[in-house]
């Protein structure tokens, strides 16, 4: 069975049809990149598959290990093992990470019938993904996301991720934004996670991504729809010629 | 709209925890307000001469005022010739011993400990102090606990009509004394007919061994609470109070028009914190209290310190600016407030603070919290007078919004006489925003509990001003309050 099987999903955004058809299938295991143009709906797959609410589901369906995800709320889907990295992780002023990571988890943990995390069991695991993705401890101390720079933000997400441990990990331009250091020190951590259980979704502008993540599937998106599914080496070629020609027969 | 905004909209319908009503014989003063009326409650509390004519002073000033129009609420008229100016239950006790076991029953439903017991069995564990509670409950005051121990230091804790009889050389120096009876409407009503509070005073040099702290209850129907609450922190001394007050729920407005005063000597600290609960209405705003206090307080001496710490999440109005006067030189006030408004609740609060004395300094951290159709207001009043040179105030004023029907006001008044005065306001309104609740909900944690993570972040401020028992039990209310905002 797939881990995640997308059939003929099309969704709107105010009335706005975005996607327009996607079919999708993800096994356990794989890393699949989808790359786009802007506007041509890569973050609204993100986002519903995760569940937001400002999307509309028109048609189509979703199978998360062969149960229906649409039909759950948000917060399930997360409980589920369904992880989105935020394009734009949002501040929450005066909730330390640590608060807020253990609220999580213990959600998480409640959803399986396990009793919550004991506090030393808890701080062990944090340090141990905190070197896993090489976050730095101060970060963790400080209100989740307040005050972080643009790559601490992303790396929060990745250390999140790490903690977690989702069964699918769905990642929106999570490069965007990021100088050199910062893209290769999250790439890493991604790598750290790859794990034949766990699925990748990189949705990314760019290529340069995907020369530190190397993906097992790339698909080009555009117009809300997927134009032309291949290999790696689907990455390099678009780097090449630009998405302007898949345009031109999307359009 | 959307789902969370259902959600929010829900959240903000709470039922009230502490709406139950208890059945005791009770007698009660027939309503309306006259000078008989007056005389009555003195009489009731066999009050002194000169007590009594004190209040029939302040009863004259108040024939003579309007009631204030300036606050951003809206209520009908009162008519105060409606309202029971005088409700206790009959049995009066002469000791805890003594006290109603329905009344017992009562506080224990409340979560107030009315015994003693943790303390004699020397159970509490070493630097965990214990808190002494004086519980009023209507018009008079039914126990104050740990009495004795507190004597042994020389400290009085008793309710305000003891102390009139007990200590009238301290009551008659101090009652009024920040407060005078004709400050406001409010304030000279409350001087006719007060009924019971609390009366504090630690001597010289001593720091209170224990929290203290006063549960005013709500009881009887048609009837409004006049507390009336003095402490005295003499010079160097130091002490930490608290106040909870609920009522049942009923479909009339009841008047609860408090009197708290303040006065800390040379060196002397006065931390004061309040959870205020009382009935805030049904969501369409019927019933609630009308919350009409005036409290303040007055840092007499060089280097003393008040205070004020505030958790209002209920009555249906309220308007309260707790303030300081700092006389004193090198003398601090400190303001933190917490205020939630939801359902139909207004709110029009705040602080003053009053720079007198050279090198005075002042804090202000208010946090206001609206949800489903709630009002709020921040006003606050920062003056400098002439002599104060060296003065320093840092004032914050945060609102935040839940769903889209309520609003937050800030009023801020600078007025700085003197030309060393070095004053900040700082102020934002931001929105929970469906981007942070999905946030949280996409890590797995349900919408409720994100809500009440995020208004907690945001409160962080000042809960980490309140006593560590109160600082929990002031994070579950607001868990309570806000249940339901979103769904």
């Amino acid at each position: 069975m797939a881990m995640l099987e997308i059939k003929d999903l099309h969704a709107a955004v105010e009335g706005e049809e975005i996607l327009k058809g996607i079919n999708l299938t993800i096994n356990a295991g794989e890393v699949h990149a989808i790359m786009g143009p802007n506007g041509s709906g890569k973050s609204t797959l993100s986002k519903v598959l995760a569940g937001h609410e400002g999307y509309e589901v028109t048609g189509g369906q979703v199978l998360f290990e062969g149960r229906d995800l649409l039909e759950l709320a948000p917060e399930e889907r997360a409980r589920e093992g369904v992880f989105l990295g935020f394009q734009y992780p949002v501040e929450i002023p005066g909730v330390a990470n640590t608060y807020f990571l253990k609220a999580a988890v213990n959600a998480i943990r409640k959803h399986r019938g396990e009793s919550e995390i004991d506090a030393m069991e808890f701080l062990k695991l944090i340090r141990d993904r905190m070197k896993m993705v090489k976050m730095d401890e101060a970060l963790f101390k400080r209100p989740v996301n307040e005050g972080f720079s643009g790559g601490e933000k992303k790396r929060n997400e990745i250390f999140q991720m790490a903690v977690l441990e989702p069964k699918l990990a769905i990642l929106d331009e999570t490069d965007s934004g990021l100088d050199i250091d910062a893209l290769r020190s999250v790439s890493e951590g991604v790598n750290a996670l790859r794990d034949p259980e766990r699925s990748f979704l990189l949705i990314t502008h760019y290529q340069r991504l995907l020369n530190y993540i190397q993906p097992d599937f790339v698909h080009v998106l555009v117009k809300g729809q997927i134009v032309k599914s291949g290999g790696k080496e689907l990455a390099q070629e678009l780097e090449q010629s630009g998405y302007a020609l898949f345009e031109e027969n999307a359009a | 709209m959307s789902a969370s905004t259902d959600t929010i909209n829900e959240l903000t319908r709470k039922g009230y925890e502490y709406g139950f009503v208890t059945d005791i014989e009770q007698e009660s003063a027939p309503p309306g307000l006259n000078e008989d009326t007056v005389r009555f409650i003195s009489a009731k509390k066999e009050e002194p001469e000169w007590m009594l004519e004190w209040r029939l002073e302040a009863y004259r000033q108040w024939l003579e005022m309007a009631s204030p129009n300036w606050a951003h609420v809206n209520y009908p008229p009162i008519d105060f010739q409606s309202i029971s100016y005088y409700a206790a239950p009959k049995n009066q006790p002469k000791s805890l011993d003594e006290v109603d076991p329905k009344l017992l029953e009562t506080y224990e439903k409340l979560g107030i400990p009315m015994h003693e017991r943790e303390m004699l069995a020397g159970v509490a564990p070493e630097g965990r102090s214990n808190v002494a509670v004086d519980a009023v409950f209507d018009s008079v005051s039914v126990g104050t606990t740990y009495k004795d121990k507190l004597a042994e230091k020389g400290i009085i804790f008793c309710s305000m009509s003891e102390a009139v009889r007990e200590h009238p050389e301290l009551v008659k120096k101090y009652i009024g004394s920040v407060v005078p009876r004709g400050d406001n409407f409010f304030a000279a009503l409350n001087s006719a007919v007060f009924s019971d509070g609390s009366f504090v005073y630690i001597p010289k040099g001593t720091r209170c061994p224990m929290e203290l702290s006063t549960y005013f209850r709500m009881n009887a129907g048609h009837t409004g609470q006049f507390e009336r609450t003095l402490i005295i922190a003499d010079e160097g001394a130091y002490v930490s109070y608290l106040e909870g007050c609920t009522a049942p729920m009923r479909d009339e407005n009841q008047l609860h028009a408090a009197v708290v005063e303040l006065v800390a000597h040379k060196d002397a600290e006065i931390k004061y914190s309040t959870v205020q609960n009382w009935y805030p209405g049904d969501e369409n705003g019927k019933g609630g209290i009308f919350n009409f206090v005036t409290k303040r307080g007055l840092c007499e001496g060089a280097n003393s310190k008040i205070s004020w710490t505030q958790v209002e999440t209920g009555s249906a109005i309220t308007w309260k600016y707790p303030s300081c006067v700092l006389r004193g030189d090198n003398s601090v006030g400190e303001f933190y407030s917490v205020a939630v408004t939801r359902g139909r609740q207004q709110a029009d609060t705040g602080t003053k603070m009053i720079h007198m004395g050279k090198n005075t300094r002042s804090t202000i951290i208010s946090k206001g919290i609206s949800a489903g159709h709630g009002q709020q207001s921040y006003r606050g009043l920062v003056r400098v007078l002439p002599a104060a040179s060296g003065a320093r105030n840092y004032s914050q004023c945060d609102s935040m919004l839940i769903g889209d029907q309520c609003g937050a006001h800030t009023f801020p008044y600078i007025d700085a006489q003197h030309p060393s005065a070095q004053i900040e306001h700082e102020a934002t309104t931001s929105r929970i925003s469906e981007d942070q609740l999905f946030y949280c909900m996409q890590r797995g944690i349900g919408a409720e509990e994100a809500v009440s993570l995020i208004v907690n972040g945001f409160c962080k401020d000042v809960f980490k001003t309140l006593p560590m028992e109160f600082a929990v039990e002031a994070q579950k209310l607001l868990e309570v309050t806000l249940e339901d905002s979103v769904g």
